[in-house]
Formats: C-alpha cells, sequence, structure tokens
C-alpha cells in the first residue's frame, strides 16, 4: 500500500460577508469549502472537478496554505499544515507548490525569467548555493521545454504555452512532492493544452510527483487523473477511480456533468441521453439544507430536504457517493467512437 | 438537428427582402490588417465564406487565428484605427456593406445581422436595466411608446425562458448570474428578428451545465425563426453538436471548409487533423496526446508559403514557396493545402 502524502478531514473554509464600512459586522458566510475530506497518495493525480464557485479555488488556497482553513486539518505526512509557522512552514512550502490558471497576470512583468524562477532560491537558499543558481535555472527551462538562451527574456516575449511553461518550472524549482494545479490549462488553445498536458505527464513520471489537478474540462481530468473527485457547493460529491467516475457515476450530479459535456464526434448528436439540468448553482451564502443539489435534480425527494447525504459506499456500487438515491446509469455521452 | 439540414434545401429566398436570392450574406476575399507602433499585422488574409438562412456555420479557430476580426468587420464594429480593410467584400442579400453608407449599415444592424459575445458582463450596460436595454431597440427602431416597448422586452425575456421576466425586467446586469446574462443578451440581439445571428464563443464563458442550456436555446431559437447563425468557437465539442459546415481558420485564412460530418470522419488540411488529435479523448487514457508542435505564428511577420508549413507533419520543399489556395476536394468540401487529395485518399 503506497502512503498517503496529503490527508485533508472535514475541512472547511467559510468566508464572512461584511455590510458596512466603518463599522463592519459580518451578516452571513460564504461557505466556500463545506466538510471536504480526501487523501493524496505519493505519485498519484488526484482530479478534482466541479463548476465555477463549487470551492475548488479555495481548496487549492488552504491546500497550499495561503488560507487558514475555519475548522478541519489538511496532513502533510501527519503534520497539521495550518499549525506550522516560521522556519517548519517554509520548509514545508518547499513541498508543495502550485501552477496557476492564468499565465498573464501570474508572472510579475518586470522580472525575467531568471529571476522568476530563480526567485524560490532566494527564499530558500538550501537548495541551491547562489554561484549555481543561472545555471539550475537553465536546466529548468530546458526540461520544460524552453530554450535555456531565453533566460534573460521578459515573459510578454513569449506566448500563452511558454508562459504556463515558465510557471510549471517554477513550481519545480524546489523540487516538491506535489504539486497543486489549478485550471493549468483552460486558459490555453487546444493544439497548445496538448502540449502543456503532456509535460505534466512527463514530469510527473521523471519526478515521481503528486498531483492535485483542478480544472472544470471533464476530458481533461479523465486525461490526466488517476482517481476524480466530483465538488458541488463545497461539498465533495462522489469520489473514485477515473474509471468508477467516468463509467460508472451514480451520483445525479455526476451523471448530468458527463452528459452535458460536448463530445467531438457529430455522429454521437442524435443518440446522446442528455440530462438536462435547470437553473443555476445556488449561491454558497445560503445553500439548500439538506442535500445541496436538491434544487435541480430530478429525484429529489423530501428526505433530500431533511438529511444531508453522507460521502459513503452506497448499494450496488464500488465507490463513495453522497446521494440518498445513488445508482448507475449509463451515460452515452462519455463513449466517444 | 436534421430539421436544419432539411430546411437549408428549402430555404431559398427566404429573408422577404425580394431581391434575387443568392446567398444571405457573403464574405469574399476579405482582407483587414491591424496598423500598429510596432508594425503591421496581416490579421485577415482572404477569407471566403457564407451562411444561407436556416444554417449554422461554424467558424473554428484558436487564439488569433481572426476568427472573431471577421465577425467583427461583418457588423462593422471593427477598431479603426488600428484595424483597416484592406480589400474583399461583404454581402448581405448580394449588397456590399463595405461600401454602403453609416446609415445603411446601421440599419442592418440588429434587423438584419445581430450578434452576442463571449463576455456578458461587458457586453451589457451596467448603468441601465437590462429591460431597459432590450427595450430600447423598441422605441428607437420601431417608434414603439414606452409602455408597450416594455412589453414587448417582457415577452422576449419570456422567449429565451428568463423566469419571472416581469420581475427581472428592471433588474440590473450584475443582478443576473452568468448564464442568465447571456440569455438576455441573446433575447436583446433577437429583439428585431435579425436574419443573421453572429454568435462570438457564446458559452465560452459558462460552466458545461449551463452552456448546455444556452446551445439548446440557441438551436431552437435558430429553427424557430429559420435564421443563419455563425458560430464562432474554439470548442471541437460544441461545433460537433450543433455546426452544419465548418470553416477553420487558421492565421487569418479559411484552410479547411466541410460538412461537420466529413470534417471530423477524415480531415483535408492537417491543422484541422491536429487539432482533432489533441483533444484530450476519453477513450484513449494514458497515451500521450498527440500535439501540434510550434506555436501559430507572429501576423506581423507570416512565413512565406503556406502559414501552416513551420508545423506541418507533411510539410514539402513547395509548402515554403507557394501559398496553398482553398481548392474543392471531392464534391463538397475544400482544403488549402498542396496535399489535400492524398490526405482524403488515405486509409
Amino acid at each position: 500500500m503506497t502512503e498517503n502524502i496529503i490527508e485533508v478531514r472535514d475541512l472547511v473554509k467559510h468566508y464572512p460577508v461584511t455590510r458596512g464600512i466603518v463599522f463592519k459586522k459580518t451578516i452571513g458566510q460564504v461557505k466556500a469549502v463545506d466538510g471536504v475530506s480526501f487523501d493524496l497518495k505519493a505519485g498519484e493525480t488526484l482530479g478534482v472537478v466541479g463548476e465555477s464557485g463549487c470551492g475548488k479555488s479555495t481548496l487549492a488556497r488552504v491546500l497550499m496554505n495561503l488560507e487558514k482553513p475555519t475548522a478541519g486539518s489538511v496532513l502533510y505526512k501527519g503534520q497539521d499544515i495550518s499549525k506550522l509557522s516560521g522556519g517548519a512552514l517554509r520548509r514545508l512550502r518547499r513541498q508543495i507548490q502550485l501552477v496557476m490558471q492564468d499565465p498573464y497576470t501570474s508572472l510579475n512583468p518586470r522580472m525575467t525569467v531568471g529571476d522568476l524562477i530563480g526567485e524560490p532560491f532566494e527564499i530558500h537558499p538550501e537548495v541551491a548555493p547562489k554561484g549555481s543558481r543561472r545555471g539550475k535555472v537553465k536546466e529548468l527551462l530546458d526540461l520544460v521545454g524552453l530554450n535555456p538562451e531565453h533566460i534573460n527574456r521578459y515573459p510578454h516575449q513569449f506566448s500563452g504555452g511558454q508562459r504556463q511553461r515558465i510557471g510549471i518550472a517554477r513550481a519545480l524549482a524546489l523540487r516538491p512532492e506535489v504539486i497543486v494545479c489549478d485550471e493549468p490549462v483552460s486558459a490555453l488553445d487546444v493544439s497548445i493544452q496538448a502540449q502543456v498536458m503532456n509535460l505534466l505527464e512527463k514530469l510527473q513520471a521523471e519526478f515521481g510527483l503528486s498531483y492535485v489537478f483542478i480544472a472544470h474540462d471533464l476530458s481533461v481530468v479523465r486525461h490526466l487523473s488517476d482517481r476524480v473527485a466530483v465538488m458541488y457547493l463545497g461539498k465533495m460529491v462522489e469520489v473514485g477511480t477515473e474509471d468508477e467516475i467516468y463509467e460508472r457515476p451514480t451520483h445525479p450530479y455526476t451523471q448530468a456533468l458527463l452528459s452535458a459535456v460536448p463530445v467531438p464526434d457529430p455522429t454521437l448528436r442524435n443518440n446522446k441521453a442528455i440530462i438536462r439540468l435547470t437553473g443555476d448553482v445556488p449561491s454558497p451564502i445560503s445553500p439548500p439544507s439538506g442535500c445541496r443539489f436538491r434544487t435541480r435534480c430530478w429525484k429529489a425527494q423530501e428526505i433530500c430536504a431533511q438529511e444531508v447525504p453522507l460521502l459513503q459506499i452506497r448499494r450496488g456500487s464500488d465507490h463513495p457517493s453522497a446521494c440518498h438515491f445513488a445508482e448507475k446509469r449509463e451515460i452515452v455521452a462519455t463513449h466517444g467512437a | 438537428m436534421s430539421d436544419i439540414l432539411v430546411s437549408e434545401q428549402s430555404a431559398p429566398g427566404f429573408g422577404g427582402s425580394g431581391r434575387p436570392s443568392g446567398r444571405l450574406l457573403e464574405v469574399e476575399d476579405l482582407r483587414v490588417e491591424f496598423r500598429t507602433r510596432d508594425g503591421v499585422a496581416k490579421v485577415i488574409n482572404g477569407v471566403t465564406y457564407h451562411v444561407d438562412a436556416g444554417e449554422t456555420l461554424a467558424v473554428l479557430g484558436e487564439s488569433g487565428s481572426g476568427k472573431s476580426v471577421t465577425a467583427q468587420t461583418i457588423m462593422g464594429i471593427l477598431d479603426t484605427p488600428p484595424g483597416f480593410v484592406t480589400g474583399g467584400q461583404v454581402r448581405f442579400h448580394g449588397k456590399d456593406m463595405l461600401r454602403m453608407s453609416a446609415e445603411e449599415r446601421r440599419r442592418i444592424r440588429g434587423e438584419g445581422i445581430a450578434m452576442i459575445f463571449q463576455d456578458s458582463l461587458s457586453a451589457l450596460n451596467p448603468v441601465f436595466t437590462v429591460g431597459f436595454q432590450i427595450a430600447e431597440q423598441f422605441r428607437v427602431r420601431r417608434g414603439m411608446s414606452r409602455a408597450d416597448a416594455k412589453k414587448r422586452a417582457i415577452e422576449m425575456l419570456d422567449q429565451v425562458k428568463i423566469p419571472n421576466a416581469k420581475g427581472r425586467f428592471s433588474n440590473y446586469p450584475h443582478q443576473f448570474s452568468g448564464g442568465m446574462r447571456q440569455r438576455a443578451m441573446i433575447a436583446m440581439s433577437l429583439a428585431l428578428d435579425p436574419e443573421v445571428l453572429i454568435a462570438d464563443e457564446p458559452t465560452t464563458a459558462l460552466d458545461v451545465t449551463v452552456q448546455a442550456q444556452i446551445m439548446d436555446l440557441l438551436g431552437e431559437l435558430q429553427r424557430e425563426r429559420r435564421m443563419g447563425m455563425i458560430l464562432i468557437t474554439h470548442d471541437l465539442g460544441v461545433v460537433a453538436d450543433v455546426a452544419d459546415r465548418i470553416a477553420v481558420m487558421y492565421a487569418g485564412r479559411i484552410v479547411e471548409e466541410a460538412n461537420v460530418y466529413e470534417l471530423y470522419r477524415k480531415p483535408a488540411h492537417p491543422y484541422t487533423l491536429g487539432l482533432l488529435d489533441s483533444i484530450p479523448r476519453m477513450d484513449e487514457k494514458g497515451q500521450e496526446l498527440r500535439t501540434i508542435k510550434g506555436l501559430p505564428p507572429n501576423l506581423m511577420n507570416i512565413p512565406p508559403g503556406c502559414p501552416f508549413n513551420p508545423r506541418c507533419p507533411m510539410a514539402q520543399p513547395v509548402c515554403r514557396e507557394k501559398v496553398p489556395p482553398l481548392l474543392q476536394v471531392g464534391t463538397s468540401r475544400a482544403s488549402a493545402c498542396h496535399f489535400a487529395e492524398e490526405l482524403v485518399n488515405r486509409d
């Protein structure tokens, strides 16, 4: 059995909603992440999918310890990261790195590529002594498929895909064990997206990295992930291996999400069993009682309003699902040609 | 979806203009360049396409391929400067819009051709209510009274399935969710009953479940009104779902045009082939994705010959010398590749 490198337990992150400028008072809570638990094993990729506002980016920020959780814990090799500070926190940060979504705003336009990728070494001088840094940066550039000669260029001289490679090189600089990728390819064109995905796979094989791969594109997530977690309004509704989620989903939301993905094959137009959800995602300030998906769910019954369905293995299924009426359903849409 | 194909054949002359029919909207050999401080970017280099009543033409391309600039030129909303039309025609019912007076063009906008945009938050005016922005058209263009215009606007909101349309009339854009705003924009663009709708990435900013709702709505309204639709997108999945014909753009040119089924079955241009290959497929997990190597060309410095040649796995010396014209391959498709026949005839 492989060890768990990260264990997340009952993680909750609420943001206060305030009114007033001088006399602020809290009038509510945005329940961005509301009780999420999962494990990340060494060397695996956990995909996290969900629509905007489901809390997947907040999850990334808490995993990176950029936000303190309201409740619950994130354990890195048994250590609670939110309780660390000073030197211990700095040492931890070496091990968990982040690749951000937008390669246009996440790179400082006034710094050269050499400075951007080399900056982590300033904070963690023990990784690379001063004299060797430029050499290290050149190695990293080469590793991510950029020309090491371009070390003195500025971000605006690169295309979107190349900038994302710079972001990846920067995340790799400290040789972390875990990389949290928050929508790393969603700002890129299809042909460039494929290049970056191949790079991420190559790096994982080379360095034994673990990824938490957050995205809204279900086919991208399937391509890269070993296990997939589906989120809806701050909660995980279904977790399983890539096969379990895509071939045998049991939660109605997962089923609807999969069936809504347009398949790049026109011959499947008429035989798609599409589940059409009505309406929009409710506000995370006042989520529905009981099951949060019940307001858009075609299976909703009285019990769904009263009782929060737990994420657990249900009868007739092989993986955890947070639905009182979980059952398999064939999703024609995922079976491309 | 199949009834779109049927209506395409039974549609000649639709539009009620009485002019000798031919095509509803045609773009021919359009050329646009952007004159900037750093140099001249040749953004559109001879684009030709057309759309008929009741038909959906998808214009597919990556960022910088010129798909949106073509649409802006058709609508007459190209920023000039820096953008300048340097050649070609845009004919609506056979009349070249690029040579019309500003007043004539204004009359076509909204009633003849309407457009919806990707980013609904910036496309709607934040200081007016959604209802006012829709009703305004009825008052200005149809000379309706305030009350009648309001009634029509509420009808429009209702048609795009905004719940409680009456109550929503006096909401501001920020009070709508992303999907609702996109619906409101559709209502606005269809208010004057246009013959052609240009949808520029209408669902790119939306989540998949909402995207599915919006595409359904667009398809439904298009069938009811027998509009011609130009769907601009980079999403090969959306295209496969709704398009009748596809025009693939690269570096300001159409590189391939074909019926949707033929294009996905057997692309006749290596760029299209590369695009289709680089989509992560649900059934080929674990394998390395095939990619198109390199980057799209800098439009200020497009390589000689075929613009795709530096990235093309099939490139031959001729590709570096001669620009391949968009030529018919077989009966109903066209490709701008010197080796299109070989591509189509391979197994």
